[in-house]
């Protein structure tokens, strides 16, 4: 061994012997894909992650096509030939245009009082939608807040579990009852009643989530450093759950257009006057006995979902792409 | 594991007690006119003794106190519109046997037909198995529950050839409705059983046993399975005991008389006696329901330790 050694040094420094100081000593110049080979790399998180997801052909399709379900539902209005929602439609001889079956004159058809099913879709998909996307931001809000103090601070979880236990044995239906006492039924009102029972859900799936990764090595490094528990928060924790809360965002939006079509069901939905898929879909039911009237249940059911399954896929795609593991 | 539980029952009748109250209290801040059928031409003297009547006037602590002491007696006052005069647990005795019957099948049937649906797809990932499984599961939860009742119903009936009216001796008109109400379970149990099979089938011990020879099979069920259905454990008691909750779409579609949408009748009808006997059922139920779930998890895995649950971690 030593001697191998001896040998290799004597040798080197035989060459270094008959060598120059420049060529011994020279600047590397600066190539990137040298660079890049290193293990520097301009790694982005969220470009990477959008990569990912733009290599899901379907989900991206879906997204498209949701876009420009969501612009058109702005826009119907303003079309030429569009009818208003919630006008009684009559004919020449002052008849009301009732259960007219889709045609030419009325795209979808009419509904039993003659109003224009087709302009009704699109102002009930609208506010559906606008619906969704309300409690969704609503619930993201104050259910990441409060889930992931919940989690993180043991002091509070005990306090919290109770709470959730009582908000979740409390039926909705008396919460949503009194406050459709109190306040007019009207879009505003149904998110508050929404958001006032479902903040819980959220807060409790991130509470559920913060308590199996608080205690990582990592974390655990990090609070030895002495990092402030915000930052642990923000720059720990939060980042580890992007793509869980995105799959969870993903779902609640149809989820609460779905508890729309059943307060509605209940009684307790919005009036007639602001059309929503739900108050559509209830006035369809009641005419399935006839085959010919079904049309006013299927478009509806069709426009739900369509939204559904693709805020379903997207999510599930996003969430995949949200995962660092699966970046390359 | 005793003292755990001791503690824990206790705390249950808290939580109990306090949702009650506020119950209790919700219902008491009703606008008083869904008490009178013919609210419009009363005067208000008139109003004020029907509110003495129902004992609405006394401060809200001594209406609190009294419903608390008749509970703890065994009663639980008796229906003021809903059935008048008859009581709240007559008329509840009479409506969860129908409930739980209807449920239970359904619950038998989802997890029958589920779990091998979740096995079968995390199986043969991504071949035909999962795509077609993806599939029924995607549609059953984009389509609404209330708008394929329907669809079930119009072609069942006739195709089984049973009338509209129910008849609870024929076994032949609880097929649909417990087909029905088993759907969205199917496709619950599936979804999850996949989802915790395929994470489960990346770890070590996977491996090992890949390694050591056993059959595809054997690994699948003996190993993968029982360790994915630990998470899903939790869930069976509730759904057990939620049969006593009863659906509020099949019951009123078939005319089955049983508890759903009795909550929401009598909430309407200010039927307050009534409410508060169903709010205790239903609050009773959700907290044994995680109690027993918590237990089957700790029978099933014994890894995982309740007394240290909370404190440790």
């Amino acid at each position: 061994m030593m001697k191998q050694f001896s040998y290799r040094h004597a040798k080197e420094s035989q060459l270094m012997d008959h060598m120059k100081e420049s060529d011994l000593f020279t600047f590397a110049e600066f190539k990137e894909e040298e660079a890049e080979r290193t293990g520097y790399s301009n790694y982005s998180y969220w470009k990477s992650t959008i990569q990912a997801f733009f290599k899901n052909r379907g989900a991206v399709v879906l997204l498209v096509f949701l876009i420009l379900l969501l612009i058109f539902t702005f826009i119907q209005p303003y079309l030429p030939g569009q009818y208003d929602p919630n006008k009684i439609l009559n004919d020449a001889n002052g008849m009301h245009y009732r259960n007219v079956p889709p045609g030419k004159v009325f795209l979808l058809g009419t509904n039993s009082i003659g109003q224009d099913l087709w302009a009704r879709i699109w102002a009930g998909t609208r506010t559906s939608l606008l619906i969704g996307i309300l409690v969704t931001i609503a619930e993201a809000i104050i259910g990441i807040s409060v889930g992931v103090i919940w989690g993180y601070v043991r002091k509070v979880d005990f306090i919290l579990t109770e709470i959730y236990n009582i908000i979740d044995n409390i039926p909705n239906t008396i919460i949503l009852i009194l406050i459709s006492y109190i306040l007019k039924p009207s879009v505003q009102t149904l998110v508050f009643a929404m958001c006032l029972t479902g903040w819980i859900q959220m807060a409790r799936f991130i509470r559920n989530q913060i308590l199996i990764i608080r205690d990582r090595d990592y974390n655990v490094a990090s609070r030895c450093l002495g990092t402030p528990t915000g930052r642990i928060i923000v720059k720990n924790l939060l980042p580890y759950l992007v793509s869980v809360i995105m799959l969870r965002m993903a779902l609640t939006i149809p989820a609460a257009i779905g508890n729309e079509v059943f307060i509605t069901y209940i009684g307790l939905g919005l009036p007639v006057d602001i059309p929503s898929l739900g108050n559509l879909i209830n006035e369809g039911r009641v005419l399935i006995t006839s085959a010919a009237l079904r049309y006013q249940l299927i478009y509806p059911t069709i426009i739900l979902s369509f939204v559904t399954i693709s805020f379903y896929i997207i999510g599930n795609a996003f969430s995949d792409a949200a995962d660092p593991k699966n970046h390359v | 594991m005793v003292k755990y539980l001791a503690k824990r029952i206790a705390r249950s009748f808290l939580t109990l007690a306090v949702i009650l109250t506020v119950v209790f209290c919700l219902l008491r801040f009703m606008p008083i006119e869904g008490y009178f059928q013919n609210f419009d031409k009363m005067t208000p003297q008139q109003i004020q003794v029907g509110l003495k009547e129902m004992g609405l006037t006394d401060p809200l602590p001594a209406q609190i106190l009294r419903f608390f002491n008749d509970l703890l007696h065994g009663d639980l006052g008796v229906s003021r519109i809903y059935r008048t005069n008859v009581s709240v647990s007559r008329i509840l005795a009479d409506k969860v046997p129908v409930s739980i019957k209807l449920g239970l099948w359904s619950m038998v049937l989802s997890l029958v037909i589920g779990l091998p649906l979740g096995a079968v797809m995390a199986r043969y990932q991504y071949r035909w198995p999962d795509r077609l499984g993806t599939l029924f599961i995607v549609c059953i939860q984009a389509v609404p529950a209330a708008v394929y009742y329907l669809y079930l119903q119009l072609y069942g009936s006739s195709l089984l050839d049973v009338g509209l009216l129910f008849k609870m001796e024929d076994p032949k008109y609880w097929l649909l409705p417990v087909f029905s109400m088993s759907l969205g379970n199917v496709a619950f149990y599936g979804m999850w059983l996949r989802r915790y099979m395929v994470d489960e089938s990346n770890r070590d011990y996977v491996k090992l046993a890949k390694a050591k020879g056993l059959s595809e099979g054997e690994i699948m069920f003996k190993h993968i399975f029982r360790n994915a259905f630990v998470p899903l454990v939790q869930y069976i008691p509730t759904a057990f005991l939620n049969t006593v909750i009863g659906s509020i779409y099949i019951e009123s579609l078939y005319s089955i008389p049983g508890m759903g949408g009795l909550l929401v009748m009598v909430i309407k009808k200010h039927d307050n006696a009534m409410v508060q006997g169903i709010v205790l059922l239903y609050a009773c139920v959700g907290v044994l329901g995680l109690l027993f779930g918590d237990i089957l998890m700790v029978m099933l895995d014994p890894r995982i330790s309740l007394g240290r649950k909370e404190g440790d971690r």
